[in-house]
């Protein structure tokens, strides 16, 4: 009988720490994509209600303690950091992704300049506010960004790639470190 | 020459450079032209054609003639223009275009004989014999003609890319950039102030000008001041906005490590996407020279480049200078140059009713007609109502009025107009949605009028973007009119330069004129007039006046030609930044590559994926020996190899067998819960797109495959059909490619490996799918095979995947199976006669491949119309066929097929081979092809034909299924 | 260039592929006669001025785009999600 050893998307990566930034690896965690059938948004309210938290608008998260409902597409959330709970099959497809993304948490004071330099969407605080769930490219690479507290953000992209996506945020955050130690 | 008390530069910071080898010293702040001219250094290149020596012309990014190389430890960047390269401790600079060295240059042969070589020279004296062109005339031609130099390396710079988001957008920040900037700033507009020099202050600094006041450099210094404190505005020094684009996207080029020595992970340029709601082009204006003979000589500049040398770096260019001018903006360089005590020897205006200068005699109603000195300019000769007047100089300073920088306007097809009274082209208004051109850029010249249209702008502006202008009081500045009578050329003996870049004469113009290129576009073309590196910053407006004048039409009636971007030559490696080598994609790697790198494999890529080519074993000296065994392992025992990198996309819903359907040739609604079918996916037009199974797991559930190379092209046409013609049904589908890591397990002893250890002995029919538990994880098996031996394929979470193929792999090698990789893989199914990408290739139907029968004949789907009109079916297709041949000599993939005795020509060509490999089981070489009518030529022996690889055979053609070809093996 | 996707708001032209005219959501009939199909397929104009195609939103929320835009002028007069449209049943 086997025993089978689960991994992470990056092994075991140790955090790295630029300048005021830091990029580590999040833990996996329960992530289920909620996909609505036409005409079922009410029967999902209802199965969410009890939970604390209502079906997202586009580009925001809905989130009640541990658990969060990030908005993924249209009539899509996912939901993360708790179980799925029991969902009419009538209602929407339900469909496991805890392994089918890498989870990076990005963080610290001008982290939306570093993540710039791949992302064209305006990052700054004041445009995304703490609460957003956006679907955008990271360079070549389709990504979640989520904005959850201020001075971080949490990416999501396809397991496989995590390797390539880690490489491109270090090496914006040892540019930016660059620029600011120029004038040094 | 450095003036003492003048300039910004920063005398307490010198630095030493090399310059051809020989170091100097300048200051920081200094560029490597201003340094070069404070070291009395003025010859700084050769030109393009003629190699004849040159300066310095001007003091900015539209430098034609001082460009160098520069030449890093990582780098050589050739056609650096001096006058933008900052100078920094151990610059290293060569200059370009000459040989043995600038003083002496061996081409300047050429400039002796010119006449030869005047505009289309090569088009008429290279045309014979036409065999000399490619090898002998084309490279001595660029040999003798040229530019600087490249390394023949990679450069190993570090480049940036960025993107950036604003309200408004302030190109320039001389008075009216800075203007527009206070003012939208004040008033909380998100602002971006770009400027293409390291200081803030544009004609502000090189002029300096009084504004409110005090020196225009205070006034400068405290506009900063209060920018920079500001949250909402942003200043990009060092940063060319290069061009302009569709919805308020604009390119920009920011220089950040090149004026600093290399240093770790300092990039050397970022290219900025700019994206603005409203920008405003306070880009200034560029003087333009005036054609006069022998023009070109070094110490002759633009008027404008002597004040801003002396009043941003503190240098004076000689020591003996006049000027030549047909405006009044050229007497300010005379009085700055008197002020600091250099002596100015005359003015010479062109214009007959030209003011007097204290300090200097002027020439009124005068003209230069010639000039002379070999490397560096000695005297000039005016001509004066009929007299000719000799003066002794050592540097002339010429203004032929200026022309306002618009090119940013003309990006989106805008074409601007010209204004008489400023004998100048002036921006068209709107020509760029959301652009607005404003001060010296829009024809404005005075300062006062500068500020005030930089304010202007920035209210307009504000007013689009809704938000309440903050009171801004305009600083007092001198409004002076701007006073000009058109000079263009001067007539006499010699040659008058236009394009100084690319060596055109107003004799080239004229020329082009005389043999009938005299539209504007094709005289560029025919004279090269504005090609070069500076793309005719300072000459275009002067040449087409001289066309205009040439065909005895007005300047408005000649038109003139566009600009494009960039504004400034812009580096690939800057536009391409974090593209070079794996940058250029994102890699993707399975859960078993680390598992398969330690046993030795090779990886190749597959799409973007990465996967094991074959496992070397000791004493394998080719791939053929390992891959020929791995084959035998699969048909004999049992193989394991990851086919996680197919596409898996979970379909869900009352409409999900509705769904596939649709987009499935054949039906899915009939697929009993728990099998497997065989899908054959079709485009629109009839051709096939993809192929894969899909497995029904429960009553609403599928789970469908595609192949690793077609997985997003599947996911995209899934969400077309159906937001496009069935977003109202209950289906809903999501990739889950990367959920789950997924194993074949194949061969006789596939069965064997599964039992020792699953929970529960497997038990599934061939096309059988169930849930799976193993070491206490839930995932799934499905019996189908890609080999054609008993095959199964389990999948589990993705986190569990490593720790699976290790195991699978060991547990295989106690009972002499193992690891196979992509190359057995592809011998395994060329043998069994499955089809890949290589076969379905986007030109085949279903009919060729000989799966007509798998289009439904009992509802509709994508492809079915198309795939049944005429011409796609039928004897004169090319259909797969196998191909097999027997001795060494290999089939290869590419080459085409011949029936026996035609003739070998294209059009003979009865096909071609998509896949072959040596089959180690059958030792024979096979392939798969495509053969017109080929299903009726089995037994066939047809000609193989590659002259790329030299091989001419002749094979068989046979069914392309080689093994097993009634499935026993498959459903054992 | 940008294009603003109804759900994810304005997004860089990077984000989005490129499919072609709008013709290709009116399907024929499957019984329809080889022209309609060859219309359908294969037959475009190209007019300069308004325009309507399809950009798929690949990068971002996977959606396809209805654009509405001037070839002459670029601008964007429209754009809307394929799958709020009106089917037309066959």
């Amino acid at each position: 009988m086997p025993e089978l050893i689960a991994k992470s998307p990056l092994g075991t990566r140790s955090p790295l720490t630029i300048g005021l930034l830091r990029l580590s690896e999040a833990p996996i965690m329960p992530m289920t994509s909620i996909a609505v059938f036409p005409g079922h948004d009410k029967a999902i309210a209802k199965v969410l209600k009890p939970m604390g938290l209502a079906f997202p608008a586009p580009n925001m998260i809905s989130q009640k303690g541990e658990a969060f409902l990030a908005w993924t597409g249209r009539d899509q959330a996912f939901l993360l950091g708790v179980a799925a709970p029991m969902i009419p099959a009538s209602a929407a497809a339900v469909t496991d992704q805890s392994d089918a993304w890498a989870g990076l948490i990005f963080e610290g004071p001008g982290a939306h300049d570093a993540l710039m330099r791949w992302v064209p969407i305006d990052l700054r605080p004041e445009r995304f506010a703490i609460g957003s769930a956006i679907r955008a490219p990271i360079y070549h690479m389709q990504a979640i960004i989520l904005r959850l507290t201020a001075n971080r953000f949490d990416l999501l992209v396809f397991r496989s790639m995590a390797r390539t996506a880690w490489h491109e945020i270090e090496l914006a955050m040892m540019t930016i470190e660059a620029r600011s130690q120029r004038s040094k | 020459m450095r003036i003492g008390g003048k300039g910004l530069i920063d005398r307490t910071k010198p630095v030493k450079f090399l310059f051809d080898g020989r170091a100097y010293g300048g200051y920081r702040g200094d560029t490597l032209a201003s340094a070069l001219l404070a070291n009395d250094v003025r010859l700084m290149g050769r030109s393009f054609k003629y190699h004849r020596p040159r300066g310095v012309l001007t003091a900015g990014s539209e430098e034609p003639n001082a460009l160098v190389e520069i030449i890093g430890t990582k780098n050589q960047t050739p056609n650096v223009r001096a006058t933008v390269q900052e100078v920094f401790e151990g610059l290293n600079a060569r200059s370009q275009n000459r040989w043995p060295s600038l003083r002496f240059d061996a081409l300047g042969i050429n400039d002796a004989v010119s006449p030869f070589l005047s505009a289309g020279f090569y088009y008429k004296t290279f045309m014979w014999p036409r065999a000399f062109w490619e090898r002998i005339y084309e490279p001595l031609i660029r040999r003798a003609a040229g530019l600087g130099s490249l390394s023949g390396r990679h450069d190993e710079g570090l480049y940036e890319k960025a993107y950036a988001f604003c309200d408004l957008l302030v190109i320039g920040s001389g008075p009216t950039g800075l203007m527009a900037a206070l003012t939208a700033a004040r008033s909380g507009a998100d602002v971006i102030l770009a400027d293409e020099e390291a200081r803030l202050g544009g004609r502000v600094l090189a002029d300096d000008i009084m504004v409110g006041g005090k020196p225009g450099s205070d006034w400068v210094a405290e506009v900063k001041a209060e920018l920079t404190a500001l949250p909402n505005v942003r200043i990009m020094t060092r940063t060319t906005v290069t061009g302009a684009y569709d919805h308020g996207t604009y390119g920009a080029l920011e220089r950040v490590g090149l004026h600093l020595r290399a240093r770790a992970n300092l990039p050397r340029e970022c290219f900025w996407r700019i994206v603005a709601k409203r920008a405003i082009l306070a880009s200034g204006a560029l003087e333009r020279g005036i054609a006069f003979p022998m023009n070109d000589r070094p110490g002759i500049m633009m008027a404008g480049a002597l004040r801003s040398y002396l009043n941003i770096y503190g240098v004076a260019p000689a020591k003996r200078v006049t000027i030549f001018a047909n405006n009044d903006s050229a007497r300010a360089s005379a009085r700055a140059m008197i002020k600091a005590g250099v002596t100015v020897a005359a003015i010479i205006d062109s214009r007959a009713d030209a003011p007097m200068e204290d300090g200097t005699i002027v020439h009124a109603g005068a003209q230069v007609t010639t000039t002379r000195g070999r490397l560096a300019l000695r005297e000039i000769t005016v001509r004066k109502g009929g007299e000719d007047i000799l003066i002794e100089t050592d540097c002339l300073g010429v203004s032929g009025g200026w022309n306002p920088t618009l090119h940013l306007t003309c990006h989106m097809n805008g074409r601007p107009s010209w204004c008489e009274e400023r004998a100048a082209f002036v921006p068209q208004p709107g020509a760029v949605p959301g652009l607005f051109a404003a001060g010296a850029a829009n024809g404005t010249f005075s300062t006062h009028g500068c500020l005030a249209a930089g304010h202007a702008a920035a209210l307009a502006a504000l007013s689009d973007l809704e938000l309440r202008p903050a009171s801004v009081m305009l600083p007092e500045a001198e409004d002076a009119p701007y006073r000009i009578a058109a000079l263009w050329a001067v007539a006499g003996k010699g040659r008058a330069w236009l394009d100084l870049g690319n060596d055109v004469t107003t004799k080239d113009v004229a020329l082009s004129a005389q043999e009938n290129f005299s539209s504007v576009e094709h005289m560029k073309r025919y004279t090269t007039q504005g090609m070069a590196p500076d793309q005719g910053k300072s000459s275009n407006v002067a040449a087409l006046a001289v066309l205009a004048d040439a065909t005895g039409r007005s300047i408005p009636e000649t038109g003139t030609t566009t600009y494009r971007p960039p504004f400034v030559p812009v580096s690939i490696a800057a536009l391409g930044a974090g593209g070079r080598g794996t940058g250029f994609a994102p890699q993707r790697f399975l859960t078993s590559d680390q598992a398969s790198r330690d046993r030795g494999a090779p990886m190749i890529e597959a799409g973007l994926w990465y996967r094991p080519s074959y496992f070397p074993k000791p004493g394998e000296a080719t791939w053929r020996e390992s891959c020929d065994r791995e084959v035998m392992m699969v048909r004999e025992t049992v193989g394991v190899a990851d086919v996680s990198t197919l596409g898996k996309i979970d379909i869900q819903g009352a409409d999900a067998a509705r769904f596939l359907d649709f987009v499935y040739s054949n039906m899915f609604s009939t697929l009993p819960v728990g099998r497997v079918r065989y899908g054959l996916m079709l485009r629109e037009d009839g051709f096939v797109l993809d192929d894969g199974t899909t497995a029904r797991l429960g009553e609403q559930r599928y789970l469908m495959t595609t192949t690793t190379a077609a997985a997003g092209l599947v996911m995209r046409h899934l969400d077309f059909v159906h937001q496009a013609f069935c977003a109202d049904w209950q289906v809903r589908f999501i990739s889950v490619t990367e959920a789950w890591a997924q194993f074949a397990v194949a061969g006789p002893q596939a069965r064997v490996l599964l039992n020792s250890m699953l929970d529960e002995p497997v038990d599934l029919p061939f096309m059988g799918c169930a849930p799976l538990r193993i070491g206490g994880v839930e995932g799934r098996i499905f019996r189908i095979s890609f080999s054609g031996e008993e095959g199964y394929e389990v999948a589990v979470p993705t986190r569990y995947g490593e720790a699976l193929f290790r195991d699978l792999v060991a547990r295989a090698e106690t009972i002499g199976g193992g690891p196979y990789g992509m190359e057995a893989l592809n011998v395994l199914r060329i043998e069994k006669g499955f089809i890949t990408h290589a076969e379905i290739h986007g030109r085949v139907t279903a009919f060729d491949i000989g799966m007509n029968k798998m289009i439904s004949a009992k509802k509709d789907c994508i492809g079915k119309a198309g795939a049944l009109r005429p011409g796609l079916v039928g004897p004169e297709r090319e259909q797969m066929v196998g191909l097999r041949v027997s001795g060494d000599k290999g089939l290869v993939a590419g080459a085409h097929l011949f029936t026996h005795g035609d003739a070998i020509s294209r059009v003979a060509s009865q096909g071609y081979v998509t896949s072959v490999c040596w089959s180690p089981m059958l030792n024979q070489w096979l392939g798969l092809g495509f053969l017109k009518n080929g299903r009726a030529r089995h037994g066939e022996k047809v000609r193989l034909v590659d002259h790329m690889r030299d091989v001419d055979l002749i094979c068989e053609v046979c069914d392309p299924v080689f093994h097993d070809p009634n499935g026993e093996k498959l459903r054992a | 260039m940008r294009l603003s996707c109804p759900l994810c708001g304005p997004r860089d032209r990077r984000e989005f592929y490129y499919y072609g005219s709008d013709d290709y959501l009116n399907r024929p009939a499957p019984d329809a006669q080889p022209e309609a199909w060859d219309d359908y397929l294969h037959l475009r104009d190209n007019p300069a001025g308004e325009l309507k195609d399809l950009w798929y939103h690949e990068l971002g929320c996977g959606q396809w785009l209805r654009v509405t835009r001037n070839t002459v002028t670029h601008e964007v007069l429209q754009t809307e999600l394929v799958a709020d449209r009106k089917v037309i049943r066959r």
